[in-house]
């Protein structure tokens, strides 16, 4: 596949590859005078995960908005499993199985770990909500994905910021997520926290059924678990290769060679 | 993160959320949560032994009068029942990050709309007290409609609404009270009037209230919804909460709880009066919340330990008229009192939240 040579972005209309669970094609956004993204084309593949790198304002979280429903691109397309969808809603990404996991967004802090789980979800027998399903099955799932929590009884704000995290992780894959999602996922996050998120999503990729995009701007810490790493500078898809014929320092490489060109710009013009 | 939490640390729950970003070191072990768990009930505790207190010192030490059945009546269907059911509102609303502070206003108002409907428009009591209980509804809707829907601070809309209740009460009455229509004395009873067995009705309503509410907070998806808009604004809309629905309900059930109480207050006193209600009862209920455990922030609460916040001031109220304390001094005792239950509330959290992390 095209997509495969190394240093450059794959060139879209070439008909979907059957194993490409997400495809972005042609997609631009403008908000008002400043373009966000140009013509961007990314892929994803059925059990891979795919880091998107850049620095800040390069358009990564413009991108992750667009792929989640909560904003419409002003051209271009996307599909998922083949079929071009419009999205139209978070909700309706989701319901096509794209969900995206917010660090601090995603939980309710003032209940507890079970509720999260099923958060417009519940389980009610008439009237009431039927808590001892819910905790059970929680239980059994959280288990299966291997988050160590000591209790699903507990509320959210009395837990980490790792496990937090590891919770509205598997909350998305509980409700079917497909495609995954993860914003700066080891933002404000210690080692031990770190490498509990990094874990998880290994886990997943063993799974093999959940495809992940972690969106991250330090990416030494994202570089081991990914099957694969985009660059977005500028709005653009500048580098897309496997991540086993890049290294950290090709990458930083990159991201400083633009911000001196930037600069260097910004001068001439002053 | 933990400095987020945190900043909302002058909140009893609060503080202890702030805790739990701060308790990142041990991870949570299972004795370590145990421990939580057995803090948080801890929360609501703490009021129920001030509560024990209370009303055993005034039960010791002014045995006959305190005890007495009038003395009873009056502490709990009187003084205590009204704070309590407008307490369910605010905590329900509180929770959601939202305030009424025209609840007060709603109650003054409702009495007059039954008063009118049966005066005036002949309407059948039991319809006529209806009515009055809709106003509160409606009113409350009102509430909702301008701070959900037109985006107004629901600190700001209840001030403005509470003003033009007030002045619509006092408009159509002349400022002038008036005795409760005697034929709806058959209605209401049911809500409480003085003498036995129907000057009980007050404490049934809002014990009966309580339970059905703290149910709907702790066992509902409306209670875990309400949960989720004050702790949680974006992540609930992200799960597809509709939080202006949930919003518009509490303030809605809110309203219907001023009503309430405004009807059962004319009737107890046979009196339909239009500087009834105001801010006060408003702030009553305001502080059982918040001594209860409710964020004044929102996202947690509890409705039990509001009852037991509605308790502890009814019985400082009722107490210090015992005790001969005269009108004068009483408020710096009763405000005093109220800081130090505040400042042990805090403190307490505090010194949990400090211990979680050692």
């Amino acid at each position: 596949m095209t997509a495969q040579d190394p240093g450059t972005p794959f060139s879209a209309g070439d008909g979907p590859a059957p194993d490409d669970v997400l495809r972005v094609e042609h997609v631009s956004k403008r908000f008002g005078a400043v373009t966000a993204l140009r013509d961007i084309n990314l892929h994803l593949r059925r059990g891979e995960v795919l880091a998107l790198l850049g620095d800040n304002g390069a358009g990564k979280s413009t991108l992750m908005k667009i792929i989640c429903g909560f904003q419409q691109p002003d051209r271009g397309r996307i599909l998922v499993n083949g079929q071009e969808v419009t999205l139209k809603s978070v909700e309706h990404a989701r319901s096509l199985g794209i969900d995206i996991v917010y660090q601090d967004l995603a939980l309710i802090p003032g209940l507890s770990v079970y509720h999260n789980m099923f958060l417009n979800r519940e389980k009610v027998r008439w009237p009431l909500l039927n808590n001892r399903e819910m905790r059970r099955v929680a239980r059994e799932h959280l288990d299966e994905m291997g988050v160590n929590i000591p209790s699903v009884s507990v509320n959210v704000a009395q837990l980490s910021g790792g496990q937090r995290q590891s919770i509205a992780v598997a909350r998305a894959v509980f409700e079917n997520a497909k495609v995954l999602l993860l914003d700066e996922p080891l933002a404000a996050m210690g080692v031990k926290e770190g490498a509990m998120i990094l874990d998880l999503v290994r886990d997943l990729k063993r799974r093999g059924d959940v495809s992940v995009i972690i969106i991250a701007h330090n990416y030494g810490q994202v570089f081991d678990i990914c099957d694969r790493v985009n660059l977005v500078q500028q709005g653009e898809i500048t580098f897309d290769k496997p991540s086993s014929e890049t290294s950290v320092e090709e990458l930083t490489n990159l991201v400083v060679q633009e911000y001196r060109k930037a600069l260097e710009e910004r001068q001439r013009s002053a | 993160m933990s400095d987020t939490a945190e900043s909302g640390g002058t909140v009893l729950s609060r503080a202890g959320a702030g805790g739990g970003g701060g308790g990142n070191g041990n991870n949570g072990g299972q004795p370590v949560v145990r421990a939580l768990g057995v803090f948080a009930r801890q929360r609501e505790a703490t009021v129920l032994v001030v509560t024990v207190a209370l009303l055993l010192y005034f039960g010791i030490t002014h045995n006959s009068t305190f005890v007495s059945e009038t003395n009873a009546a009056d502490l709990l269907s009187e003084i205590m029942a009204p704070i309590a059911i407008i307490a369910i509102g605010e905590v329900l609303l509180l929770i959601c990050g939202e305030i009424d502070l025209s609840v007060g206003f709603i109650y003054t108002l409702a009495p007059f709309v039954t008063l009118f409907a049966i005066n005036d428009y002949h309407v059948p009591a039991l319809v006529a007290v209806l009515l009055g209980l809709l106003t509160g509804v409606v009113a409350g809707w009102v509430n909702g409609f301008i701070t959900i829907t037109l985006g107004v601070p629901s600190f700001i809309t209840t001030i403005g609404t509470g003003f033009i209740m007030s002045g619509i009460a006092l408009t159509i009455s002349h400022a002038e009270p008036s005795p409760s229509p005697p034929i709806a004395l058959g209605v209401g009873k049911w809500l409480g009037v003085p003498g036995n067995p129907w000057q009980w009705a007050p404490v049934t309503w809002a014990v009966v209230l309580v339970v059905i509410f703290h149910l709907v907070l702790t066992r509902t998806r409306w209670g875990l919804y309400t949960i989720s808009a004050g702790g949680n604004l974006l992540g609930a809309r992200e799960a597809g909460i509709n939080v202006g629905r949930i919003k518009y309900g509490n303030f809605m059930i809110t309203g219907f709880m001023g009503a309430l109480v405004g009807l059962q207050t004319a009737f107890y006193t046979n009196n339909v009066d239009p500087s009834a209600g105001g801010y006060s009862p408003m702030f009553y209920a305001v502080i059982a919340a918040v001594i209860g455990g409710t964020a004044m922030l929102g996202g947690s609460g509890t409705i039990f330990g509001a009852f037991l916040g509605a308790i502890v001031l009814a019985t400082l109220t009722d107490g210090f008229d015992i005790l001969g304390v005269s009108a004068n001094p009483l408020g710096i005792i009763f405000g005093g009192a109220i800081l130090v239950a505040m400042i042990a509330n805090v403190q307490l959290a505090r010194l949990r939240g400090a211990g979680r992390s050692i």
